[in-house]
């Protein structure tokens, strides 16, 4: 895909550039932001998350064929509600015909207790309704691949066909993700709710989780180039906004809204002429300062509610390069520090990599070498893990381990803009 | 909603436990009987141990009978009950509470029961 047409859903890789090309971001974003709430709505008065998520799936997708040629209408979400409306009582009816056919042939199916009325409980007038969608679709007895399948379609919007490029899948696999994933919801009895406040912080968690796996995801497109598939990184700041908008007082909303503003900030910079760059060797002026000083304030923002936690951490260390003029002038020592503070509420290997890294950057490669050493088994799969290696052993002066190193890396990244700059280092 | 919940864990992983602790456990879980009885349906069991179990399985030449558990996993089946709870929420958060589950192998799983009109595979 080329540069000019990569902020466009990539809904149809054939469409032509120029103008359709921009009608089709605002077909995008007009969709997203009116899907996840009419299947809200309609998931309530169904009783159905599964037929209220195919109705709208289906709208969508007559939507961006119709309105690509006839333009957006003036109401687009009326539009959406009804062409929806009309599939789901299309599908009910074909429904209803089977389970008429069906309690002919034998007893037992009551097509009246389909769903209990009560599962679908009307959330409080002021919560946005979207968020009970989010935490059922990112339900923990989900798989992760289901959640963030699922999230994508109920409440982005986007269509299956979408998702599947975005998350490197076949479409048909997707789309088998998304519809077991619905089953299990109905036919479990996972409700579309905001946990309360025992389980709150925790589900919020996954939210958030599946939010920030959303964005990175968005970079790491096997064959994608370094801004090729920007827009799964748009929908994920979008949907973060949302969140926090609807969740004013939970921190780590705020702290993840403001950690992925700072990497979007510095987005144009990361990636130039679809070439990766690495953050010591990227051109600061390019770093956007209206979207910088947003997640400061949102980072601010969260710190007043006095509930710390790994998102704010997170975003506290981004801040720390944000606020350095130069690469040189990066408070490495603050940084480490937030390292240490983030291990203690996330302790997952690709975090202890991050500090090793900290740790190397304050003057201690020798010591970073042997927390990246003993990192072996738990990320020698990645290719991260052997290129953090390699930097360390070539500062060590290991020069030969170190091309060994990041060959290894090289075997393992499948995304082109990754692939060329460990390729540059290794000089093949 | 009904749900049936069955107990699973590793019999070689239990018999490490120290007697005194499994006892401990034992009068833990005979609590926790008592304090969830409303949620608890009739239809309960704990089974005998897993060296009882008798399997027939399909083989194209006939149904055979084995001595042995459906399964080859070092889990085994150790009893099940029926709870009726609101919703998966609710059925998460009581087997939570089950004190078996400070026990490494061992695992709850919750299945809702297929009842008429359940949204089931269509």
């Amino acid at each position: 895909m080329s540069g000019s047409d990569a902020a466009a859903r990539p809904d149809d890789a054939s469409a032509p550039s120029g103008e359709v090309a921009a009608s089709d971001l605002l077909l995008s974003q007009v969709v997203r932001e009116q899907s996840g709430r009419i299947v809200a709505a309609l998931a309530r008065s169904l009783g159905s998350l599964d037929i209220a998520e195919e109705a709208v799936a289906e709208a969508v997708e007559e939507a961006l064929r119709g309105w690509r040629k006839g333009g957006i209408p003036p109401n687009p979400g009326a539009w959406l509600t009804q062409a929806a409306r009309h599939n789901a009582l299309d599908r009910l009816r074909r429904e209803k015909s089977y389970r008429e056919k069906l309690a002919r042939m034998g007893p037992g199916i009551d097509p009246e207790s389909a769903a209990p009325k009560d599962a679908w409980p009307d959330s409080s007038a002021e919560l946005d309704d979207r968020l009970p969608l989010l935490f059922g679709c990112c339900h923990p007895a989900l798989a992760p691949e289901a959640q963030l399948a699922l999230t994508l379609r109920a409440v982005c919007g986007l269509t299956t066909a979408q998702i599947a490029r975005a998350t490197f899948s076949t479409e048909p696999a997707t789309a088998q993700r998304i519809v077991r994933a619905k089953r299990k919801i109905g036919a479990t009895g996972i409700l579309l709710r905001v946990p309360d406040a025992t389980d709150r912080a925790a589900r919020l968690d996954i939210v958030l989780t599946i939010v920030s796996v959303m964005y990175s995801e968005a970079h790491l497109v096997a064959g994608g180039d370094a801004a090729a598939d920007r827009d799964l990184a748009d929908d994920a700041l979008w949907l973060a906004g949302v969140i926090a908008a609807a969740l004013p007082r939970e921190a780590e909303a705020h702290g993840l809204l403001a950690l992925l503003l700072f990497h979007r900030a510095r987005e144009s910079a990361r990636s130039v002429d679809g070439e990766l760059v690495l953050m010591a060797d990227q051109d600061r002026s390019r770093w956007n300062q209206t979207l910088i000083v947003r997640a400061r304030a949102e980072l601010e923002q969260a710190a007043r509610l006095r509930r710390p936690g790994r998102w704010q951490l997170h975003a506290a260390i981004a801040a720390c390069h944000a606020d350095a003029e130069t690469a040189a002038k990066t408070d490495l020592l603050q940084v480490l520090v937030l390292y240490d503070l983030l291990i203690g509420y996330d302790p997952s290997p690709v975090v202890r990599l991050n500090r090793a890294v900290a740790l190397d950057r304050v003057g201690a490669p020798t010591a970073a070498l042997t927390e990246v050493d003993a990192l072996e088994g738990q990320l020698t799969r990645t290719h991260l893990w052997h290129a953090v290696r390699a930097h360390l052993l070539r500062r060590l002066g290991r020069d030969d381990e170190a091309l060994a190193a990041d060959l290894h890396a090289l075997e393992l990244t499948a995304n082109d803009a990754e692939r060329r700059l460990l390729a540059a280092r290794t000089g093949r | 909603m009904k749900y049936v919940i069955m107990f699973t864990f590793d019999p070689e992983l239990d018999a490490q436990v120290p007697a005194d602790r499994m006892q401990g456990l034992y009068a833990r879980a005979y609590e926790w009987y008592g304090v969830n009885a409303a949620q608890i349906a009739a239809g309960g069991a704990q089974l005998q141990p897993v060296e009882t179990a008798t399997t027939l399985k399909y083989s194209e030449s006939g149904t055979v009978v084995v001595d042995g558990p459906f399964s080859e996993a070092k889990e085994v089946v150790g009893g099940f009950d029926v709870i009726d709870v609101p919703d998966l929420d609710a059925a998460i958060a009581l087997v939570r509470t089950w004190p078996f589950l400070e026990l490494p192998g061992w695992g709850v799983e919750i299945r809702p029961i297929l009842t008429s009109g359940s949204q089931s595979e269509e």
